[in-house]
């Protein structure tokens, strides 16, 4: 065969297998039971469920658990379709395997308007779809959970009972059309019943059931009841164990100080002294590991011990880079930068270049600071390196990464380190970062084989996160001369994540087009006639990270100010003015219009007992596929303090799976999202950030914390994220609220009033 | 060697004497019921009662307990904690989970003086303590319910 022949034929070949690979359906989900670990008495059905002889049903888990009940929620997906008995479901962490990766946030990340449904979307959408099968990470984040395992956790319910019920059919010799199971209990119609304990030895010896039929959610007995998060009695009598609260025999402790400056080395360091106090086995230097800052770091006996030690280090460090770096000067530069950028338009409809000579036009610039996670979990991380394994226990979202991140610290291959994923204080995004664990890898490295939990001071969690990334965005708007919306234009400029985010994980390059930028600007439903939405992503030092709700925690506040400085200008209603540009998306309508009736919105606000100004603002906004609307009242005394008295806030985010639970994140969304709006703001000067604890970076407290009413609108829709759209509006719906009380247009977070300024 | 009162027990520790409690208890005698948070004070998640009185455990040095009896989520017990725990569950307060102990022995403390509360009374006891998952209205709820509790039903205190 001549080299042009073979060459053709090898193309053709591997045409063929990737034609093949293409047309055909993603890989199925419900993965081996060989691949999980089975206590005694126990048996796996698949990769997602185990049971055992004394009938508990072990629920195999992909998910982190950080206070959004996803361990509560997932099981319930699997335990209805199973028909198990609720209270005999347990959850285990799940080992590292593709059918735990998440499909469903790489699809999200795509750039496409969520209206978009044409060939190219849906072509990227199944590509996507069978890539991150056969090649995805486990993650849990971008609100996704319950979207990526909704078939999967209830196709392996069902597939496990469809082996009981075969099971039991074949013992009782009759057919599986006459057998029906509830509540754990496998019965036919003469009466004959066994638990799935019973049938456990001979349903774990059947092959897998492919294509069990699921349930209609008419015939759903668990999906959609408001239960109890499974943890919660754990939680409550500190029985839980977080990240930070693993105990190994023989622990060593580690405490860290990174260089003040972001970014910033170890030139040198003096460890004589510290070496010398009580407990101290070693004082090291710790480079740059995955994003974080270089250091140094004591491991002592206690954890008080290595605390104090590593004060005792006199490091001298060396600024780097990042010395003359401030946010107010960030700020000046993203401003400027919408002077000459026209940005990479991610919407674009209709021509926004032509001004019609009547056009009423409105512009507007905002601005959103870099903000911090402060999870209540301080950072922590314990990692074991013995006999050339390693061992990581620790709060993250992301396993895969972080046993990636691990082996190169500990210099040894991926399958040699285990990943025991802790329940999570707090996540908000920042344990999707793993800069803290390749440092706690790096550090035991040097502890003959001792495990050593490294532990964060709260001041450097503050300092040496990655933050939400500073925003500045710009809009003009024109109006026709019946107060009509016909053209809108917008540009942002900020640092753009993702492409951060590769390189601390992978030292990869990211995508040249970034979503999460332009989400909750661009991926709005508003039916603007006319209307370029664009992103300009400006490379800077400091770090950037994920934060709840991402994008959308800015751009919502930005687009949902500014659609109420339109509406006002076009003299309407900020609710008719909305309902107008939503004509043909009758879910968004039908929530703004429920909340402007819960909220009593064409109703005037009763006035204040103690005479402070009082006003009602609205926003709308749709983040990780759920709709969610808010109207915020507040009152803003004489001294210009700014009170919240009330949220009423109503959500669609599909087919509520626990509404007790929704309920829960709706909640704390506005609470979180509170907390930003009013005291949200880390600045930076010389590279390094002024804040440090929580008394310079205020969370919102209970004696600020409104009368919040939820109402979750019914569905049998496919479900939505929950944990993050909550967030986003309530910022806006704020803003237009202190608009309507004090004739203050606020376009910075956090929400500060100028005393005496003039009215915008 | 300090001998100390905690939960009930006579117990010697060997920290030094400047030791945080917060970092005895998690150290030396592995009860990580009491959480780390903020190191100053600040936040609440280190809550835990000294003769019954709530204190910030990250700021509290071992040389400064003597004979007080140190009560930590552990031990904690008696019947506005009993009320607690029910009202909690009941309300399913609990989130991420984080900050909830060091919450529940704010509120216990609330409840052994002021057996009835309003909603000033439980701004005053728990503004101390964040909560970053935003549990505050059923906290608030929680605490009102066990307030019921224990008046429904009084018991004898221990």
């Amino acid at each position: 065969m001549n080299r042009r022949r073979f060459i053709l034929r090898s193309v053709a070949a591997a045409g063929a297998l990737g034609i093949g690979w293409t047309v055909l359906p993603p890989r199925s989900r419900l993965g081996d039971a060989d691949d999980l670990h089975e206590e005694p008495g126990e048996r796996a059905l698949n990769g997602w469920v185990k049971i055992g002889t004394d009938n508990h049903v072990t629920v195999v888990m992909a998910k982190s658990e950080m206070g959004q009940g996803i361990h509560t929620a997932l099981a319930m997906l699997l335990a209805d379709e199973l028909d198990a008995d609720w209270s005999q479901v347990r959850i285990e962490m799940s080992p590292i395997n593709t059918i735990y990766a998440n499909v469903a946030t790489v699809i999200e990340s795509l750039p496409f308007h969520p209206d978009d449904h044409g060939l190219v979307q849906r072509t990227a959408v199944w590509l996507t779809a069978k890539t991150m099968r056969e090649t995805g990470l486990m993650m849990t984040g971008g609100s996704s959970s319950i979207k990526d395992l909704w078939l999967p956790m209830r196709q392996a319910g069902a597939s496990a009972r469809a082996m009981l019920i075969g099971a039991a059919a074949d013992a009782w010799k009759v057919p599986v059309s006459g057998i029906t199971v509830s509540g754990g209990v496998v019965r036919d119609a003469s009466g004959k019943q066994a638990t799935f304990g019973e049938l456990i030895a001979a349903a774990s010896t059947r092959p897998l059931m492919r294509n069990a039929v699921l349930k209609a959610p008419s015939q759903f007995t668990i999906i959609g009841k408001p239960i109890p998060r499974l943890e919660s009695v754990a939680k409550q009598k500190g029985s839980a164990t977080f990240g930070i609260d693993v105990v190994l025999p023989d622990m060593l402790y580690a405490s860290v100080v990174m260089c003040p400056t972001l970014g910033g080395t170890v030139r040198s360091f003096d460890g004589a002294t510290a070496s010398g106090m009580p407990g101290v086995r070693h004082v090291l230097a710790v480079g740059a590991c995955n994003g974080t800052t270089s250091g140094v770091a004591v491991i002592a006996d206690a954890p008080y011990q290595a605390m104090t030690a590593v004060k005792a280090v006199n490091v001298e460090w060396d600024a780097g880079a990042m010395a003359g770096v401030s946010s107010a000067a960030v700020m000046d530069q993203l401003s400027k930068t919408l002077d000459s950028q026209q940005g990479f338009a991610y919407f674009n409809r209709g021509d926004t270049t032509v001004v019609a000579a009547s056009a009423k036009q409105i512009s507007a610039e905002f601005r959103a600071p870099y903000l911090a996670h402060t999870t209540m979990e301080p950072i922590s991380c314990t990692v074991q390196f013995k006999d050339g394994r390693g061992t990581v226990w620790a709060s993250t979202q992301v396993p895969d990464v972080a046993r990636h991140v691990a082996a190169k610290a500990l210099g040894i291959s991926r399958d040699k380190v285990d990943v025991h994923v802790q329940f999570l204080g707090g996540g908000f995004g920042r344990r999707l970062d793993v800069d803290f664990i390749g440092q706690a890898a790096a550090i035991a490295r040097v502890a003959n084989g001792a495990p050593v939990q490294t532990i964060w001071s709260r001041e450097e969690d503050v300092r040496h996160d990655f933050y939400r990334p500073a925003c500045v965005s710009r809009f003009t708007a024109d109006l026709d001369a019946a107060g009509n919306l016909v053209a809108w234009r917008n540009t942002s400029a900020s640092q753009a994540i993702v492409n951060a985010v590769f390189r601390r994980y992978f030292d990869l390059p990211g995508l040249p087009i970034d979503k999460t930028a332009s989400e909750g600007a661009f991926d709005q439903p508003y039916e603007y006639p006319a209307a370029r939405i664009a992103h300009q992503a400006v490379e800077l030092p400091i770090p950037v990270g994920f934060w709840r709700s991402v994008g959308h925690s800015h751009q919502a506040f930005f687009v949902e100010s500014f659609m109420d400085e339109v509406a006002m200008a076009a003299g309407k209603d900020t609710v008719l003015f909305r309902l107008d540009l939503l004509k043909n998306h009758a879910r968004h309508a039908r929530v703004l219009r429920r909340v402007a009736e819960l909220a009593g919105w064409s109703t005037p606000l009763q006035a204040a007992v103690d005479g402070a100004r009082v006003g009602r603002g609205v926003a709308l906004h749709e983040s990780f596929g759920a709709v969610v609307a808010q109207v915020v009242e507040v009152a803003v005394d004489k001294g210009d303090a700014i009170r919240v008295t009330r949220v009423v806030c109503v959500i669609d985010c599909g087919l509520p799976v626990n509404p007790n639970l929704i309920r829960q994140q709706v909640e704390g969304g506005i609470i979180f999202a509170l907390s930003a709006a009013l005291h949200g703001e880390i600045t930076i000067e010389n590279g390094q950030v002024r804040q440090s604890n929580f008394h310079d970076v205020q969370a919102l407290r209970i004696n600020e914390t409104p009368l919040i009413e939820v109402d979750i609108i019914p569905s049998v829709e496919h479900p939505e994220g929950v944990g993050e759209p909550p967030v986003p509006p309530l910022a806006p719906a704020l803003a237009n609220a202190i608009f309507a009380a004090t004739g203050q247009r606020l376009r910075s977070l956090p929400l500060r009033l100028v005393t005496k300024s003039v009215t915008s | 060697m300090t001998a100390l009162s905690i939960n009930g027990r006579t117990i010697e520790v060997h920290s030094a004497p400047d030791t945080p409690l917060l970092w005895l208890l998690r150290g030396e005698l592995k009860m990580t019921g009491t959480k780390f948070g903020c190191g100053i004070a600040v936040c609440g998640a280190c809550t835990v009662h000294l003769d019954g009185k709530p204190i910030r455990a990250c700021v509290t040095p071992v040389s400064a307990i003597g004979a007080k009896a140190v009560t930590t989520i552990e031990g904690a017990s008696g019947v506005e904690h009993a009320a607690l725990a029910t009202a909690w569950a009941e309300a399913d307060v609990v989130q991420c989970g984080y900050c909830q102990t060091g919450q529940l022995m704010s509120a216990a403390a609330l409840l052994r003086t002021t057996p009835a509360p309003t909603d000033h009374d439980i701004d005053v006891a728990m503004a101390g303590n964040i909560c970053r998952c935003g549990t505050y209205p059923r906290i608030r709820a929680a605490i009102h319910a066990a307030a019921q509790l224990l008046n429904a039903a009084p018991l004898e205190r221990p």
